[in-house]
């Protein structure tokens, strides 16, 4: 059960972040003009096409004692990044970015631009137009992003092997405990959790499918999910 | 001194380029003044009245120009100002009205109005919705209403801000010519007592008939003509604005000869040897020229007419009769296809059908000559 707990605090901190980040960083995204943009959105979307073990290598170099973040992380906090729980929650965030942004893109740039225009000439600033106009009609998209980022986190395997190893209480996720009980031959246990984690699974897209239905036939547009994506 | 407060004008003198990929690149090149009340500005699809109005709004930035309220500059290419469109107090009614779906009518016009006390936010919000005829329905949001009940919610919502210019962007396209009226007398008993310039753009013929204010036609960018609807639309210069009006018959011809003592040219229509008399234009004998003529301003005959005063008098063969309504539509070859709208009644007692001799009675004055 440790293991359940920890995937579930692991997965409700990281989709809290990503929410917060989130929303600035598509903002910006979806309405910037700046030419290099596309740059940056390939990275965002990278972690949807890298293998987890390669994301997993760079950010723990990176965060091991020679790396750039863990000597931050040192003279800060007095210890290391790899192999703790902030380190898993940094990787799982960097390698479920797409899962929260791109679904935020795609609802902020589905508003009427002519709304947004409305806005302005009524005399609404920028921040105005973005939290009376643009956020209010983007909420399925807010439930889709949190949605599938906690997913994603809960289920992930490859990074948490690479930058958390596997410290029972610390950073042996669901996933890692599965792994461990299959290893070992205990069948019975690596099935008991396999199906808790297919059972959130299943009922947490089922939501996302639920609430696209649901308010995309009331907004007359289908919402991101990674499987309809470009 | 006291007396009537004027407001002040509405002067726009823009300058824009656009060329988009694929398309022929289109400019803006226009120079207007507005006065308090009603303008229209006319012209067909495409013609840069919606650009226009954007650059008025500052949704869009000028290649170059001035644009101005009374004294106070909106944008100046050559003092570098540009103004935001939050800073302009200029209203504007997009076409597809643009209002919030998720916000009550309430919440919708009470938007632009966050700055002031609860008070008077409150009491904008219930005289203008009032004056719009619309305060019984404030909780509704705009899915919930008609689409004339939309209209009036986004008019309110752009002019309980207290505007110094309102811009209409074809605001009561889809709408019966019944209701439009309505619409416009609340429109204009609520600008009586303001006195705002307000630019009313269409491309509906009807509309501008039924406003009959001062009209500003445009097309390809630039203005094309100004003053009444009669001067603007009755004669117009060139053929998409012919179109765009309502002529039913476009001829292309080359002019034979002028005849200046008379007033008028002799135009020789193409591919036939069909003359007709036009009041005199800018041309010369050989010009290629373009006449207009309404299908409902052609007589129709069933024996060669005398004792006219009219002078062009075509012989023809009826091709085509298809009834619309009240309204016989007839096609004429006359070596040149004609148009002629008749009434039920008159094409039956002329027992008109396809195939009959006909002939057809132009008056000089109903043939417009127009530039390409």
């Amino acid at each position: 059960m440790d293991a359940l707990l920890l995937s579930l605090r692991l997965a409700l901190c990281v989709s809290a972040i990503l929410l917060a980040g989130g929303i600035p960083l598509a903002y910006w995204l979806a309405y910037s003009n700046w030419r290099g943009k596309f740059l940056l959105e390939a990275i965002v979307a990278l972690p949807l096409v890298l293998p987890p073990t390669v994301l997993g290598f760079y950010v723990l170099v990176a965060m091991g004692p020679q790396g750039p973040l863990g000597k931050l992380w040192h003279t800060f906090f007095g210890h290391g990044l790899a192999f703790t729980f902030e380190g898993l929650v940094l990787a799982s965030v960097l390698y479920s970015l797409p899962f929260a942004v791109q679904p935020l893109i795609a609802s902020f740039e589905s508003v009427d631009r002519k709304l947004l225009d409305a806005s302005s000439v009524l005399g609404a600033s920028r921040f105005k137009t973005f939290s009376r106009v643009i956020l209010p009609l983007s909420i399925p998209g807010l439930v889709t992003a949190l949605v599938l980022s906690f997913a994603h986190t809960m289920g992930e395997f490859g990074v948490v092997l690479m930058v958390g190893g596997n410290l029972a209480g610390i950073t042996r996720t669901v996933s890692i405990d599965i792994y461990d009980h299959v290893q070992s031959l205990e069948y019975a246990a690596a099935n008991r959790m396999a199906l808790v984690l297919l059972a959130i699974s299943f009922t947490v897209l089922s939501l996302v499918y639920a609430v696209n239905r649901q308010v995309g036939s009331q907004l007359g547009r289908r919402l991101w999910t990674p499987w309809a994506a470009k | 001194m006291g007396g009537e407060v004027i407001a002040p004008m509405l002067t726009a003198r823009v300058q824009l380029r656009r060329s988009n990929p694929g398309a022929a690149p289109f400019t803006l090149d226009v120079s207007l003044q507005i006065s308090p009340g009603i303008t229209i500005l006319f012209g067909p699809s495409g013609a840069g009245k919606s650009t226009l109005l954007d650059c008025i709004a500052g949704l869009v930035r000028p290649d170059a120009g001035r644009i101005a309220v009374g004294d106070d500059i909106l944008f100046d290419s050559h003092t570098r100002v540009n103004r935001r469109p939050q800073e302009r107090r200029v209203a504007y009614v997009f076409q597809t009205l643009a209002l919030f779906p998720h916000m009550s009518a309430e919440e919708n016009v009470a938007y632009g109005l966050d700055g002031l006390p609860q008070q008077e936010r409150t009491a904008r919000v219930d005289e203008i919705l009032k004056a719009f005829r619309v305060d019984t329905l404030r909780k509704r949001r705009p899915s919930e209403i008609s689409g004339g009940e939309r209209q009036r919610v986004a008019l309110a919502r752009s002019l309980v801000t207290q505007p110094r210019v309102l811009l209409l962007d074809e605001p009561l396209t889809g709408l019966d010519s019944q209701l439009k009226s309505a619409i416009v007398d609340d429109l204009r008993a609520w600008n009586d007592a303001r006195r705002i310039p307000i630019l009313y753009v269409t491309h509906s013929r009807e509309e501008v008939d039924a406003l009959g204010e001062r009209v500003i036609a445009m097309d390809h960018g630039r203005v094309v003509g100004e003053g009444l609807p009669m001067d603007v639309l009755e004669a117009p210069r060139r053929r998409r604005l012919a179109q765009a009006a309502g002529f039913e018959n476009l001829l292309s011809g080359t002019v034979v000869d002028l005849r200046e003592p008379d007033g008028v040219m002799r135009v020789r229509l193409k591919e036939s040897l069909c003359e007709i008399e036009v009041p005199l234009g800018y041309a010369t004998a050989g010009d290629r020229v373009v006449v207009a003529i309404r299908a409902g301003d052609i007589l129709l005959a069933t024996a060669p007419p005398h004792d006219l005063s009219a002078r062009n008098v075509i012989e023809g063969r009826i091709i085509a009769l298809e009834t619309r309504g009240t309204l016989v539509r007839a096609r004429v070859d006359c070596g040149v296809e004609f148009i002629v709208h008749l009434t039920p009644g008159a094409t039956r007692s002329l027992e008109l059908a396809e195939g009959r001799r006909v002939w057809l009675v132009l008056k000089t004055h109903s043939c417009h000559f127009v530039q390409e």
